[in-house]
Parts: C-alpha cells; structure tokens; sequence
C-alpha cells in the first residue's frame, strides 16, 4: 500500500444484509472496524460484538456529583456562611434543601450523559476519513456501510476485500485516510 | 418422541406451546415509504423555497410579538405598578401567564421522555415539533418571573451568584425551588432536542454540500459535531437518549409540582391543598397535549404530512387528552368535596366564592372547556374529523388558561377577612405583554420549522419495517 489508506468501505443496501456482513467481520476477528448506518440498527450491537455503553456509569457520577452540590450549596450559604433565620425554620433541613437538590441531580445527570457519549464517540470531530467518501450522504439518508480500517492487525487488503465481497459488500473502494 | 405421537391422535392436556393471538402492529407510516422517501420529505421542506404563507406568518407574528416587546419596555421605564395588581390580588396575570406556558411545555417532554420510556414509537412523528414547542414554551414562561420582579436587572438576585450584600437566597421557599426547576427544566429540555437533532443535521450537512451550498453545510455540519453514523457512535447515543428520558421523566413531573408548591405551600384558602402536585402535572398534560394538537394539525395539512402523522397519531393524542382532561376534571370535582369535607369555612367559601362569586364567569368557562371538551374525544367520529379535533384543542387551551386565573385570582381576592378583599382586572400591559407571547412563541416555531427538521428522521427510519435486521418479522 503506497498511499495512506484510512481502510475500506462496502455498501449494504438493507438491513438484514448489514447485520449478517456484521456478524461475519466480527467472527472473523477484526476490533477496528465500524458499521455506518443512518438510523440506529436494532441488534446491530451484538452483531458487532459490542459491549453495553458505558454511559450510565458517567451518569452516575453527575447526578451524585449534582445532589452533593445542592445539598452542600444549600447547607453553607444558609447555616454556615450568612445564617439567617426566616419564619422560625432551622439553618438547614435536608427536608428543604431537596427539591433544589433533586433538580441539581437532573441538571447534573443530564451534563454528564450528554458530555460522557461525546467523549466516548470522540465527538466533535468535524474531520474524519469517512466523511470523505463520495457516497457518505447515502450513509445519512438510506444505505449502510461496513469500514474496516488499515489499522486492524488482522487487516489484509486482499483478504479483506475477499471477506467484504462474500459478506455481500458492493462497491468495496479504498479510503483515502 | 412419545408425546409428539400422542399429539397426533388427542390433544394433550397440558399445551405443549401457547400461542398468543397477536395483535396487528399499528402502522405508524403509511404507504410503506422507503427510508429515502423519509429523508426527502423532511429535508425538503427546508431545502425548497420558502412558500408565502410562511414569510405572511412571520410577518403577523413579528407584529404580534412586537406587543410583548411593548408591554416589556414600558413595564421597566416605568415600574411594575403598570400593571393592574393590586393588594389583596399581587399576583395574576404574570403567575396566570407563566403557569400557562410552562403548562403547555409538559407534553413536549412528555412525547419525548415517558412515551419513549413506555415504549410507545408513534411519538417518533411528534416528537421534535413538541420538544421545539416545550422549549419555546418555557422562553414564553420565563418573561413573566423574570419581568415580574420589577427591576429586572436585578433578576440574577435569583440565582445564588455570590453578591455586595453577602445574602444568598431563600432555599426553605418554593419561589426558590422553581427557579431551579425551571431553570433546569429549560436546560434540560434544550439539551434533549439538540442531542436528538445531531443525526438529522448531519443529513442536512451532507445534503447542501452535494447540493453546493457551502455556507449552510458549514453552519449544519458545526451544530452536527461531525456525526457520521457510526455504530459504536449510536451505541453509546442510544444508551445517553435512554438516560436522558428516564431523567426527564421525574423532571418534567417534579417541575409542575414544584410550580404547584409556589401554591400549595402557602396557606391561603384554595390553594392551600395537597392535591395540588398531581393536578397541576396532570393539567400540564392536558394543556400541552391541546397545544401539540393545535401545532400539528395544520402543519400536517400544510406539508402533507399525513403518512407520517397519521389518523393512529391523531387518535393517540386525542386519547390522551381525554385521559388527562378528564384527570382534571376529577381533580375539581375532589376539590369542592374536600372543601366541603374538611369543614374549614374559609375552604368552603373558597370554592362557593369560585363558582358562584365575581369571577365565576371564568369558573364555568374553566369547566366547560377543560372537562366537556375532552369528553368529544370518546367518539371515533370526532377523533376523525380533523377540524373539530383542532377546534377543541383552542378550547382545551382557553379552558388552561382560566383554570390558572381561576385558581391565582380568586383565591387571592377573597381571602380570610372579608376588609381585605379586592377585586382584580388586568391593565392594558399586562394584556399587551400577554397577547405578545403568542408571536414570540410563533416567531420561534415558524423559525424552527423553516430551518430545522421537524421530524426526527433517524428515528421515523427505525420504526419503519424495512428497518427490522430480520426482515419486518414477528420475532418478539
């Protein structure tokens, strides 16, 4: 391979072949490879061999992460750093410090799901080689790809190509990286 | 193989298998349109011309919000006292107007958090336009607290920002609370639209760049972060939509009941009442599905959208409404029994005052719109003729706006001792800032329809048959 090549694309026409192809590249051992659908595929997760999102876990974090703030912010400003009493309630109640809490929570949650699949998808990335590829609109509108990049050990741009065609890939091109 | 033989010649006591009648899936896209037939429709109506009747919307709606922009500009050159509040009665028509909007805001998250979590897919044709109007809602709803404090560029005093004085905010208040629900209900429900829209820009920045117009493409392609489809992408996106509809779900619940609390936790008669929290929630259902209908219905004339929102989309909106309306209606129907029951004199007169007082007028109005309207959508027939559907919605929309005005005013101005009782009208203002809000709110919708898609085309691809990896079959 003499020029750089980000790896290759086949094209799918339906689901069904999509998941099948999946399953055959993941079978056949490759870890750097991608499906590029327009919609999420229901399965194609598992066709792929993909473990569950680790979304949840950074959720988590933020909405403990938001309740401690409200409930800390709360308890400071009022018992701590200027106490005021108003209409004979205590400094500080967890009774009501939760609703701001609780909306704390959310808020919190909602950064940290948001922010975490960013971070996790690597986005924003506006310049990618898959964005690249002449037919790219076909992804976002009604056609499925498989790209298997030149990265994966396992890659081989004859054998790979073979193991496209025979998953049923049409118009298997290079990409440019 | 003993007992397939004997199955041969008599049935066997115990059935080896049950099979279940199954029910015929709802078609939530009629005709069988193909995926890129989604995609065409959508895009095309932000990629065509803008047709006239969109720039003579835009224009009545300019002008109609202009009033509010009036009403505003006033209210701070000369002071809150432009209004017509005054004592017993200092809060109405602002309090009215923001529970209103804030109202009609639920059944956009409602469409995109509890129905995506009940797993109902005919929300997949609605959602994006009742998120936009959630949201749109909620900028309405914000005016009139933030205005309503009378020096607005004090209005930050909200927030606990650290200040000269070295006083923070009241947290024991539900005032308080609201700020935080609501300002994290606007947040929220802004960062739920835009993560459902990532996808969809990402179409529309590769389809202006193969159509040559670079400028667009650009501008969609930053808002689209460079989405490219991706499975690992959907994957860990699948999972944070997920999440962030199960954390709108207590969201949008605990927001009306924190707006309720702003009621319910003070002591005066008529508000004073637990009943509230599920009420106001309920009601906000009520009014926002209205709106949703009132939107959506001449939208899918306009576009003709009928093989994406179809008669199975009109009938589930108008069910619901139903269900909530008449959740309403049950809840003043316990009101007027528990005043009774609770043999508090001030409760009693309360509600006596409500109905049959000064303003019962609004009362009746409040009833008939709010528990006869929605009682139509039992017949088939109604549910079918879109005109009427739509009618009803308007009423469903004045019926909200008077349960609030029925609920602040007359409670307030027929309180305990009958020396302090008032008598509240709104001044021109306040009608001119009200009045406003429905172009503010048009303004936006008319924009977010001409440049952003109205449907979520990602999602509507999904609930297609062609989308099944096993071909469109029954297999669990």
């Amino acid at each position: 391979m003499a020029a750089p090549s980000y790896g290759l694309i086949a094209t799918f026409d339906t689901t069904p072949d999509l998941h099948h192809a999946a399953e055959k590249v993941r079978d056949a051992g490759y870890r750097n490879w991608d499906c590029i659908t327009p919609f999420p595929v229901h399965g194609l997760d598992k066709a792929m061999g993909l473990q569950r999102s680790i979304v949840p876990r950074i959720s988590l974090v933020g909405g403990i992460i938001g309740f401690c703030t409200g409930t800390s912010m709360i308890w400071w400003t009022g018992a701590v750093d200027y106490q005021l009493i108003v209409g004979g309630k205590p400094l500080f109640s967890p009774m009501f410090a939760f609703p701001v809490s609780y909306e704390l929570t959310i808020l919190f949650t909602a950064f940290a799901t948001i922010g975490g699949m960013l971070f996790l998808n690597g986005l924003p990335m506006h310049y990618h080689a898959v964005l690249k590829y002449e037919h790219i609109r076909r992804g976002m509108d009604d056609q499925f790809f498989i790209v298997i990049e030149t990265r994966d050990p396992r890659f081989n741009l004859a054998n790979t190509k073979a193991l496209l065609e025979k998953a049923g890939g049409k118009n298997i091109s290079e990409l440019e990286a | 193989m003993a007992p397939a033989n004997h199955a041969d010649t008599a049935a066997p006591a115990i059935l080896q298998e049950v099979k279940p009648a199954l029910l015929p899936r709802a078609i939530l896209i009629s005709n069988n349109r193909s995926f890129s037939w989604i995609t065409e429709k959508i895009c095309g109506i932000i990629e065509g011309k803008t047709p006239t009747w969109w720039w003579v919307c835009f224009a009545l709606a300019c002008f109609v919000a202009s009033f509010t922009v009036a009403g505003i500009a006033y209210l701070i050159a000369t002071g809150v006292g432009v209004w017509g509040h005054a004592n017993p009665v200092n809060w109405a028509w602002d309090i009215v107007n923001f529970v209103f909007w804030i109202g009609i805001g639920h059944a956009g998250t409602l469409i995109s958090a509890i129905l995506c979590l009940l797993r109902q897919k005919w929300r997949t044709s609605i959602n994006r336009a009742a998120e936009a109007m959630t949201i749109f809602a909620v900028v309405c709803a914000a005016i009139f607290p933030v205005f309503h404090v009378g020096r607005v560029w004090y209005a930050w005093y909200l927030f606990p920002v650290p200040n000269s004085n070295a006083i923070w905010q009241n947290f024991r208040s539900p005032l308080e609370w609201d700020v935080f629900a609501v300002s994290t209900y606007g947040t929220v429900s802004v960062l739920f639209w835009y993560v459902g829209l990532l996808p969809d820009l990402a179409v529309l920045r590769d389809r202006f760049y193969s159509s040559g117009n670079k400028v667009r493409s650009a501008l969609y392609g930053f808002f689209a972060l460079g989405w490219r489809g991706s499975n690992r992408h959907w994957s860990n996106y699948e999972m944070a939509y997920l999440i962030l509809a199960g954390i709108s779900t207590p969201l949008v619940l605990s927001v009306h009941t924190i707006v309720s609390f702003d009621f319910a936790v003070s002591l005066l008669p008529g508000w004073h009442t637990t009943i509230f929290p599920p009420y106001f929630v309920a009601g906000a259902i009520f009014s926002g599905f209205g709106m949703v209908l009132t939107l959506m219905l001449p939208l899918r004339a306009v576009y003709k959208l009928e093989d994406l929102i179809t008669q199975y989309h009109i009938d589930c909106m108008c069910k619901i409404t139903l269900a909530t309306g008449t959740i309403v209606g049950y809840a003043y129907a316990m009101e007027f029994f528990i005043a009774w029951y609770s043999a508090n004199p001030y409760e009693g007169f309360a509600f006596i005052n409500r109905a049959f007082g000064h303003y019962a007028w609004a009362y009746w109005i409040m009833i008939s719109c709010n528990v006869i309207t929605p009682q139509f959508f039992w017949f088939k027939a109604v549910r079918h003729n879109t005109s009427f559907v739509w009618i009803l919605s308007i009423f469903v929309n004045v019926g909200m706006w008077f349960e609030r005005f029925v609920i602040i005013v007359t409670s307030l101005a027929r309180d305990f001792l009958p020396s302090s009782w008032g008598f509240y009208s709104p001044s021109i203002v306040e009608i001119f800032t009200f009045f406003g809000t429905f172009g503010v709110f048009s303004v936006l919708f008319l924009l977010f329809i001409r440049f952003l898609p109205i449907m979520p085309m990602a999602e509507l691809k999904a609930v297609t048959p062609q989308a099944d990896v096993h071909g469109g079959g029954a297999h669990h």
